[in-house]
């Protein structure tokens, strides 16, 4: 029978990047149907009435939502090519740890320094330099934060940045400077094909951002 | 597999422990419990959970785990030879019950919360039907992943089971706290019975909390404001 993989999702999110990452990396062709969250389509409500979020993954007809839910089925249905779990059961768990860590933590300062202003984007830009300050020491001297292998956690977090330029400019702090080993780290991910194709111009997200911010904010 | 010395740093209250010690005795794996004193955090914990300094940690052969989903996850897969599977083998079964167990934590528990730290009765009838739309949602996922067994995860007790299942006395507890009946045998019959058989599964019986022992604790824990 053949396969069918549809993705739902958004040109920007850090979300869906993390699920096309894994569908390149498997090799695995799909169709990318891009929504506009303003108008969000019948396909996608019914695929994901509970959240009506994107990234939603549909093979064969059934829907799986959630990001990281998404990566791990991908793992599970195509293994052969490209592991992005490790083997071992502790370092599983690690990764499975770490990339929920990234998750937690990172939702509400994100939403923060999108969408607020003043002291409110203030602390969120706090939270957000915890984020990275967490995993700047967590990743060390490692290649990756798997070891020398690019696995799940990479996945879950290098769509974030495409969008460290974007934070840099309008919360007005440096991330470039402050964390050369993350920003090592994330030219390291983009010699990947898979990441290279799928992470988004970081010029284009700001536009993107910056605009949403003007009309929406009234900020110049 | 190297088998080390287990040991589960926890509290017989907390949901997110009794997750651990439901997998640990699935697997019939014996462990030390070191129960944590209320109101203070060990050394170990700290020391073995530095990120969120939180329980349940687990820690097999001096290596910590961390996160009550992930080390059901854990246990499963280190002693995956021992008794039944815990998640589910097919990786659309598996995803649907990741998709659940998580939205236990991330919406559901949170409205749960929320019954016992309402403040006046407006907040607390709109916490009530929260959780009662979000139970309905939990009502129809039961019908779906079970298939017509007894359990989320069919014939055994399994992941989203024991994800959601831990909640039992707690749930209970709020049901008393809010005098409204949370887990209703008519509005959610599957889940209702549900809940009868997991309290009576032999790796539950023995670490569900009895019910006045955790109302009192839970008065500790969630104060009422003085009138």
């Amino acid at each position: 029978m053949a396969e069918e993989v549809i993705l739902l999702d958004y040109w920007a999110s850090m979300f869906g990047m993390r699920t096309r990452i894994a569908l390149e990396e498997k090799g695995v062709k799909y169709e990318y149907r891009e929504e506009d969250l303003s108008n969000k389509s019948s396909l996608l409500l019914e695929m994901n009435p509970i959240h009506k979020k994107i990234p939603v993954l549909i093979h064969n007809g059934k829907p799986i939502c959630e990001s990281i839910v998404q990566v791990e089925y991908i793992d599970q249905v195509w293994p052969g090519t490209n592991p992005i779990l490790p083997s071992d059961p502790y370092q599983r768990a690690q990764a499975r740890f770490w990339s929920d860590y990234i998750d937690k933590k990172t939702s509400g300062p994100c939403k923060g320094l999108h969408r607020e202003t003043g002291k409110k984007q203030e602390a969120a830009k706090m939270e957000f330099i915890e984020v990275l300050k967490t995993l700047d020491s967590e990743l060390g001297d490692k290649s990756f934060f798997g070891g020398n292998e690019f696995g799940l956690v990479d996945i879950a977090f290098i769509g974030f940045y495409s969008w460290f330029r974007t934070y840099e400019v309008i919360a007005n702090f440096s991330i470039v400077a402050e964390y050369p080993k993350l920003i090592a780290w994330a030219e390291r991910c983009l010699k990947r094909e898979s990441v290279a194709k799928v992470l988004p111009d970081s010029d284009k997200v700001l536009k993107s951002v910056s605009d949403y911010r003007k009309k929406i904010l009234g900020i110049n | 597999m190297v088998t080390g010395d287990v040991k589960l740093i926890g509290s017989w209250a907390s949901v997110f422990v009794m997750r651990a010690r439901i997998a640990l005795n699935l697997k019939s794996i014996s462990y030390e419990f070191l129960q944590e004193t209320y109101g203070t955090k060990s050394e170990l914990l700290l020391k073995s959970n530095p990120v969120h300094k939180k329980m349940p940690v687990l820690i097999h052969a001096d290596k910590p785990v961390c996160e009550s989903n992930i080390i059901v996850q854990y246990i499963d897969e280190a002693w995956s030879s021992y008794g039944p599977s815990i998640l589910p083998s097919q990786p659309y079964d598996r995803a649907i019950a990741r998709f659940w167990a998580a939205y236990v934590d991330d919406k559901w528990f949170i409205a749960l919360r929320s019954i016992l730290t309402a403040r006046g009765e407006e907040e607390k009838k709109a916490a009530i039907a929260e959780v009662e739309e979000r139970t309905d949602h939990l009502e129809k996922a039961f019908i779906d992943c079970s298939n017509g067994k007894p359990f989320f995860n069919g014939d055994h007790i399994g992941y989203l089971d024991i994800a959601l299942g831990s909640f039992l006395g707690w749930w209970r507890v709020v049901e008393l706290d809010a005098n409204h009946i949370l887990l209703d045998e008519t509005k959610t019959p599957s889940l209702f019975k549900w809940a009868e058989r997991f309290c009576n599964d032999p790796a539950v019986k023995p670490l569900m909390p009895e019910t006045t022992k955790l109302a009192e604790f839970a008065r500790k824990l969630f104060p009422k404001p003085q009138a």
